[in-house]
């Protein structure tokens, strides 16, 4: 009898065991990861310590002082080896200037695993953009209706030494591309655009870096003369279009953390 | 057996000591979140420390409207922030008991528990409601009290121990609970029923003008108002930022750079609603500015450069946007429609 007991204890351990390993390496374990933003001029990093100084010079060749910047990025997504796409209906406000928003842990959970793919929106797509968000109403993000609505997807805000050597401000704000601003504005093209990070492995406790080079918004692919382009580019959609084509190049992936169990 | 009972009795003498304490509490009384914020904004700051209470509201309402606060019994709260002018005066600058006037303007008081950053006063140097109902009672140009004989006042009064009772369980006053009451209240003073509020519910219609000028308000080309001072989906009509405004190209008020200490900083002032400007004249931190023209005016053509002016400013080589005149008078007729005459004749809010 005493046999027969000691063979079930065994046999129920290793199911016990062999399970516990399934679990351990499965893709029922969920994790919400965490989402750092980082921010660099050309590989010098830049925080909203070194706002209001004119130490910048961008590829023009005009020197800029930083005062505000902020930005929104929206749903996160993860593909899958399957080519499962995950897809969170996010949003999350960057704001450097007040160091805001700089660390986003996502609010739900996807299964733990190696993904593909990590990509986000750079502003909000033509859906969520046209949502009311309570929290980028208060932040004072909008864009007026007669220019669109929604929402700014950039606010960047500086001086810089003109072509007559004074100081002048610039806005560099990036919305959604707009023509015959009023009542009915219409819309040449789509100036939201989805960032791909490259695959990234999800564990328990996965940090990833995403790093914004600032300078990028000036020079690639095409060559940003804060002279022409400075104040009031809102309602251009000429500068809009151009912002969208420079941003492609902005983001990158920066360091992945794992902390394993 | 003994033993037993003389246990029972000192469990029973307990609960009946600790009964009286314990039994009461302040009645909770939430913000009545008006649907033109709660269906924009997100909600309202409130201390966990400091819970609306009906007591607690009544409390500091009494408090806000009485001269006990001043040292010389002249003066209340309400003397620079009259119902009447949503919570301001009419004055440049305040004049405090002993005849002398400050610096700066006296700042409207509604939708504060919104100023999501808690920075208050002009300057940003209040990092909340209740440490800025400190200042003004021991200011030597405001009330010119000391917080220590307002308590020995307030304590000697024949109804303020029992109402601080209600409100806080305690007759003992303190200072920290005085300004806890008077925030209280304060938090109360909602403003949210303007024509531009209906408008926006459906309930009222704008004219061509004020549409107009609120089209000038929103255009990047044009006022650009909307940018520090919101906008339809913002009716805060505030960023609650600090800013340059170009009002001068040099500065002798400081503002937020001297809280800071940044000189970053110099010039910056925190920016106001544009709710309830029909009462609220004179306008800008120092009152500079007497009618609504005249700001209008200012942004127009009068911006003054200087190191720390903002970059949201335009055309500052020309003194500003350069509306017309036609442009100047739809966009005072928009700013009319942002003003809230139930706020000013709220009963509740009267003395």
């Amino acid at each position: 009898m005493i046999r027969k007991f000691t063979l079930l204890w065994c046999v129920a351990l290793c199911f016990f065991a062999c399970e516990s390993d399934d679990s351990n390496t499965g893709s029922t374990q969920q994790a919400s990861p965490t989402f750092t933003f980082t921010h660099d001029w050309d590989g010098t990093p830049v925080s909203s310590a070194d706002f209001n100084n004119f130490i910048f010079t961008n590829a023009n060749g005009e020197t800029i002082s930083i005062e505000r910047l902020r930005y929104v990025i929206s749903d996160i997504t993860f593909r899958t080896n399957s080519g499962e796409v995950l897809s969170t209906n996010v949003h999350n406000l960057v704001d450097v200037t007040n160091d805001n928003g700089l660390s986003y842990t996502l609010p739900s959970t996807i299964p733990i695993g190696n993904y593909t793919n990590v990509s986000f929106t750079f502003g909000l797509d033509n859906e969520d953009n046209a949502q009311n968000y309570l929290d980028l109403n208060s932040a004072n993000f909008n864009v007026p209706d007669m220019l669109g609505g929604g929402y700014h997807y950039i606010q960047f805000d500086g001086e810089f030494i003109n072509s007559n050597m004074e100081e002048m401000g610039f806005n560099y704000h990036a919305i959604r591309a707009v023509d015959n601003p009023g009542a009915n504005p219409t819309f040449p093209q789509d100036t939201f655009f989805t960032v791909n990070l490259g695959a990234i492995p999800i564990t328990s406790s996965t940090e990833i870096e995403i790093k914004m080079n600032i300078a990028e918004w000036f020079k690639n692919p095409n060559l940003w003369d804060l002279n022409v382009y400075n104040q009031m580019l809102m309602p251009n959609s000429t500068a809009q279009i151009l912002m969208f084509e420079n941003g492609q190049t902005v983001f990158s992936l920066g360091e992945v953390s794992q902390q394993t169990e | 057996m003994e033993k037993r009972g003389l246990w029972l009795c000192i469990i029973l003498l307990c609960l009946s000591c600790s009964n009286d304490d314990a039994g009461y509490e302040p009645t909770a009384m939430p913000l009545d979140i008006p649907q033109i914020l709660s269906s924009n904004v997100i909600p309202p700051v409130i201390p966990t420390d400091n819970p609306q209470t009906v007591e607690g509201v009544a409390l500091g309402k009494k408090l806000f409207f009485d001269t006990i606060l001043s040292a010389d019994g002249t003066q209340s709260c309400a003397s620079c922030h009259s119902p009447q002018s949503a919570f301001t005066d009419n004055t440049p600058t305040s004049v405090g008991v002993d005849g002398i006037a400050g610096t700066r303007n006296s700042m409207p008081i509604f939708n504060l528990a919104w100023n999501y950053n808690e920075r208050f006063a002009w300057d940003g140097k209040e990092l909340s409601l209740e440490r800025q109902a400190e200042e003004p009672v021991q200011n030597p140009i405001e009330l010119h009290s000391n917080w220590d004989d307002v308590v020995d006042r307030l304590q000697a009064h024949s109804e303020y121990p029992e109402l601080f009772q209600l409100a806080f369980k305690t007759s003992t006053i303190t200072k920290e609970l005085t300004t806890k009451a008077i925030a209280q209240f304060e938090r109360t003073l909602i403003s949210a029923n303007s024509k531009f509020d209906q408008y926006t519910l459906g309930q009222a219609d704008l004219t061509a003008q004020e549409l107009n000028g609120l089209d000038i308000f929103l255009r990047e080309d044009k006022g650009d108002c909307f940018h520090c001072h919101g906008n339809p989906n913002n009716p805060l009509w505030t960023n609650n930022d600090f800013h340059n405004n170009g009002l001068d190209a040099t500065f002798t008020d400081l503002g937020l750079g001297a809280v800071t200490g940044d000189p970053n900083d110099n010039g910056k002032f925190r920016s106001p609603s544009l709710r309830n400007l029909a009462y609220t004249a004179p306008y800008m931190h120092d009152g500079r500015f007497a009618t609504l023209d005249e700001v209008i005016d200012h942004y127009s053509e009068g911006l003054q450069d200087s190191p720390t002016i903002d970059p949201l400013m335009k055309q500052i080589d020309q003194g500003g946007v350069q509306l017309t005149a036609q442009e100047k008078a739809d966009l005072k007729a928009f700013l009319l429609t942002l003003s809230d005459p139930s706020f000013i004749n709220n009963p509740e809010f009267q003395n």
